[in-house]
C-alpha cells in the first residue's frame, strides 16, 4: 500500500481541523478567487494574504511554515509566465539580444510576472492547507453538499479508495519489467525508444484491463455488502454557529484584502 | 517519485477571472450534459466502474518509459479513455482525475480547473472518439493508425489550448508561448500515440468484445465526428498559423474582441470596480465588490441547481 503517497491528510488536533468541511472548502475557493481578483502590484495586498495564510497555519497547529515548505509544486509553471515579462505595453527596462530575438523587459511585465507568480503561490499554499487539514471523505461530502452532482462525487471518490489498489497493480508491472530487463551496468536495457514506449503501451493496456475485471470483482462484493449507489459517512456534518461564524469571519477578512488591494 | 505533474495543468493565478470563468462554464454545462446521459443509459453498476477507470487513468500516467538523458515520458491517457469507455463515460472520467490531481496534488489550479478539464478531458474526447468513430469501419490498421494520430493532435491541441488561454489572461506573450509549447508537446504526442495503439492493440487482443464496432458506436452519438473532426482541423490549422504568424492571430483575436475580452478588467459592468452613482469611494468598492460575489454566487446555484436537477432526472 502507498497511503504515505496519496494521503495528504495531516492529523492534529486543532479547530481549524474540526470546522465543517464545507466552510473550508468555500472559503479556500474564495481566498483563490481573491488572489485572481487583486490587480497587478498591489503589494501590500499580496502580503497581507500572505500573513492570512500564515495565521491559517497557526490555527490549524501544522507549524507556520507548514505550506511554505510545500508549495514549490506550481513553481515549473512559472516558465510560462517568463514570456510575460517582455509585455509590449509599458516603459522598456533593458534590451537584450539573444542571435536573432531580441527580447526587452518592461516595467509592466515585470509587475505582471511578480504578481502572477505571488498569486499562483499564495493560491496553492491555500489548496494544500485545505487537503491538510480536511480529510478526503469527508471533502468529498462536502461537494455534495455544495450540489456537485453525486455522478462525479462517486466517481471521485471511488478514484480515491482504487488509486491506492491500482498503484500496487502498477508497482507489480513495473517490478516485473524490471526484472524481465536485465541490463549491464552503465547501459539501459531493451531497444530503443519506440520499443520502449510500446512497452509501456502494452503495460497500461495490461493494467486496464486488470483494472476493468476487478471492479467486476469490487462491485459484487460491495453489492453483498449492502451498496445501493450512495457511499455513507459515521460524520453527521452538521453546521454549527461556530462554523458559520468562521467562515463570516473570513469572507471578512477577504474583502478587507480587496480594500486594501485597491487603495 | 511515483507521481510527475503532467506539464499542462495551469495552476491557480495564471489565468485572469474571466478566462477561468468562461471555461467553467463551459466544462460545468458538458460536464452536467455528461452527467444526465449517464444517469439516462446506464446502470449504478458503471459509476463504480467509471470510478475505477479514472483510478486506471492515474496510475498509468505513472508507467513512465525512459527517453532520453535521464528524461522519462509518461502517458496521459485521455484519447485511450475516450476509445475505450466512450466520450460522455471518458468526460467525466477525465473530470474526476483532473479534480483529484488539482484538490489533492495541486497539479493544476482550483480556479483554474474548468479551463484543465476543457483541455485536458473534453478537446481529448472530441478529437479521440471523433476521429476513431470516423474509421469504425475500417481495417484493424487504419483503425489504430487513426488512434494514434488522434493521441498525438489531443496532446497538441491541449498545449495549443493552454498557451492561448494563457495569452488571453495576459500571463504569456504569444510569440513565445506558442513555439515553446508547441514544440515540447509536438514531441510528447509521439510517445502518448505509441503507448495508446500499443494500449489499444493489446486490448483488442485480449478483450475483442470491449471494442467492437457495434459497442464503440452506441457509446456517442455521429455529432461527436462532427465536433472531433472541425476541433481536429482548427487545431491542425490554427498550429502552424500561430507559430509562424503570432502577430496574424493577434491581430485577428484583436478584431474580433477577444483580446479586450480577455485582458481587460473583468468588471465590464462594473466599472473599474465602482459603482458609477456611489462615485469613487470606499463604500462604493464595497458595494460593487459585494455585487460582483452575490451575482458570482447565484450564478454558481443556479448552475449547481440545473446539474442537481439534471441527475436527479434519471
Amino acid at each position: 500500500m502507498h497511503a504515505e503517497i496519496f494521503d495528504r491528510f495531516h492529523e492534529a488536533e486543532s479547530r481549524l481541523h474540526r470546522l465543517d468541511p464545507r466552510v473550508k472548502v468555500v472559503v479556500t475557493v474564495l481566498f483563490i478567487l481573491s488572489n485572481a481578483l487583486l490587480p497587478d502590484g498591489a503589494w501590500a495586498a499580496f502580503g497581507l494574504s500572505w500573513l492570512v495564510l500564515l495565521g491559517w497555519n497557526a490555527l490549524s497547529r501544522l507549524g507556520v511554515d507548514f505550506t511554505f515548505r510545500r508549495s514549490f509544486v506550481a513553481l515549473p509553471f512559472a516558465l510560462a509566465a517568463v514570456s510575460a515579462i517582455f509585455s509590449p505595453i509599458g516603459k522598456p527596462l533593458a534590451d537584450w539580444s539573444l542571435g536573432p530575438l531580441v527580447l526587452i523587459p518592461t516595467d509592466y511585465g515585470v509587475i505582471k510576472f511578480v504578481s502572477i507568480l505571488l498569486r499562483s503561490w499564495i493560491s496553492v499554499q491555500a489548496a494544500i492547507l485545505l487537503v491538510a487539514v480536511t480529510r478526503f471523505p469527508d471533502m468529498i461530502h462536502a461537494f455534495e453538499h455544495l450540489r456537485v452532482p453525486g455522478v462525479l462525487t462517486t466517481i471521485v471518490a471511488f478514484l480515491y479508495r482504487y488509486l491506492f489498489v491500482l498503484t500496487d497493480e502498477v508497482m507489480r508491472l513495473l517490478r516485473a519489467r524490471d526484472s524481465r530487463s536485465a541490463a549491464e551496468p552503465g547501459r539501459r536495457s531493451g531497444r530503443n525508444v519506440v520499443w520502449r514506449a510500446c512497452v509501456a503501451g502494452n503495460m497500461a493496456g495490461q493494467l486496464f484491463l486488470r483494472s476493468y475485471e476487478r471492479s467486476d470483482r469490487i462491485y459484487n462484493a460491495m453489492l453483498a455488502r449492502g451498496y445501493d449507489g450512495h457511499l455513507r459517512t459515521l460524520n453527521p456534518h452538521v453546521l454549527h454557529p461556530s462554523d458559520w461564524a468562521y467562515g463570516a469571519a473570513a469572507i471578512f477578512i477577504l474583502i478587507l484584502l480587496q480594500l486594501v488591494g485597491r487603495f | 517519485m511515483l507521481y510527475s505533474p503532467a506539464p499542462l495543468h495551469i495552476p491557480d493565478g495564471f489565468l485572469n477571472l474571466v478566462i477561468s470563468l468562461l471555461f467553467w462554464v463551459i466544462t460545468a454545462a458538458t460536464v452536467g450534459v455528461a452527467v444526465s446521459k449517464t444517469n439516462k443509459s446506464l446502470g449504478e453498476k458503471q459509476v463504480p466502474l467509471m470510478g475505477i477507470m479514472a483510478a486506471f487513468i492515474f496510475a498509468a500516467q505513472m508507467l513512465n518509459f525512459p527517453v532520453m538523458g535521464g528524461t522519462s515520458g509518461h502517458f496521459l491517457g485521455g484519447v485511450l479513455a475516450a476509445i475505450v469507455l466512450g466520450p460522455w463515460a471518458s468526460v467525466l472520467v477525465m473530470t474526476a482525475v483532473i479534480a483529484l490531481q488539482g484538490l489533492l496534488f495541486q497539479d493544476g489550479g482550483l480556479l483554474a480547473m474548468g479551463a484543465n478539464i476543457f483541455n485536458m478531458g473534453l478537446l481529448t474526447a472530441m478529437i479521440g472518439y471523433g476521429l476513431y468513430r470516423s474509421v469504425l469501419s475500417q481495417s484493424k490498421g487504419i483503425r489504430l493508425a487513426v488512434a494514434g494520430g488522434a493521441a498525438w493532435l489531443a496532446v497538441v491541441a491541449a498545449a495549443l489550448m493552454t498557451s492561448l488561454q494563457l495569452w488571453l489572461s495576459g500571463a504569456a506573450q504569444l510569440q513565445i508561448v506558442i513555439p515553446a509549447m508547441l514544440g515540447v508537446h509536438v514531441l510528447i504526442g509521439i510517445g502518448e500515440a505509441i503507448v495508446t495503439v500499443a494500449a489499444l492493440a493489446f486490448i483488442e487482443q485480449t478483450r475483442p468484445d470491449l471494442l467492437g464496432q457495434k459497442a464503440t458506436a452506441e457509446k456517442g452519438g455521429g455529432g461527436w465526428v462532427v465536433a472531433g473532426v472541425i476541433v481536429s482541423l482548427l487545431a491542425v490549422l490554427l498550429s502552424p498559423l500561430a507559430s509562424a504568424d503570432p502577430d496574424g492571430l493577434e491581430r485577428v483575436a484583436e478584431d474580433m474582441g477577444f483580446l479586450q475580452l480577455g485582458q481587460s478588467a473583468p468588471y465590464q459592468i462594473l466599472p473599474d470596480y465602482t459603482i458609477p452613482f456611489l462615485g469613487e469611494t470606499a463604500l462604493s468598492t464595497i458595494v460593487a465588490g459585494t455585487v460582483g460575489a452575490l451575482v458570482l454566487l447565484g450564478l454558481m446555484i443556479v448552475l449547481g441547481n440545473m446539474l442537481k436537477r439534471k441527475s436527479n432526472q434519471s
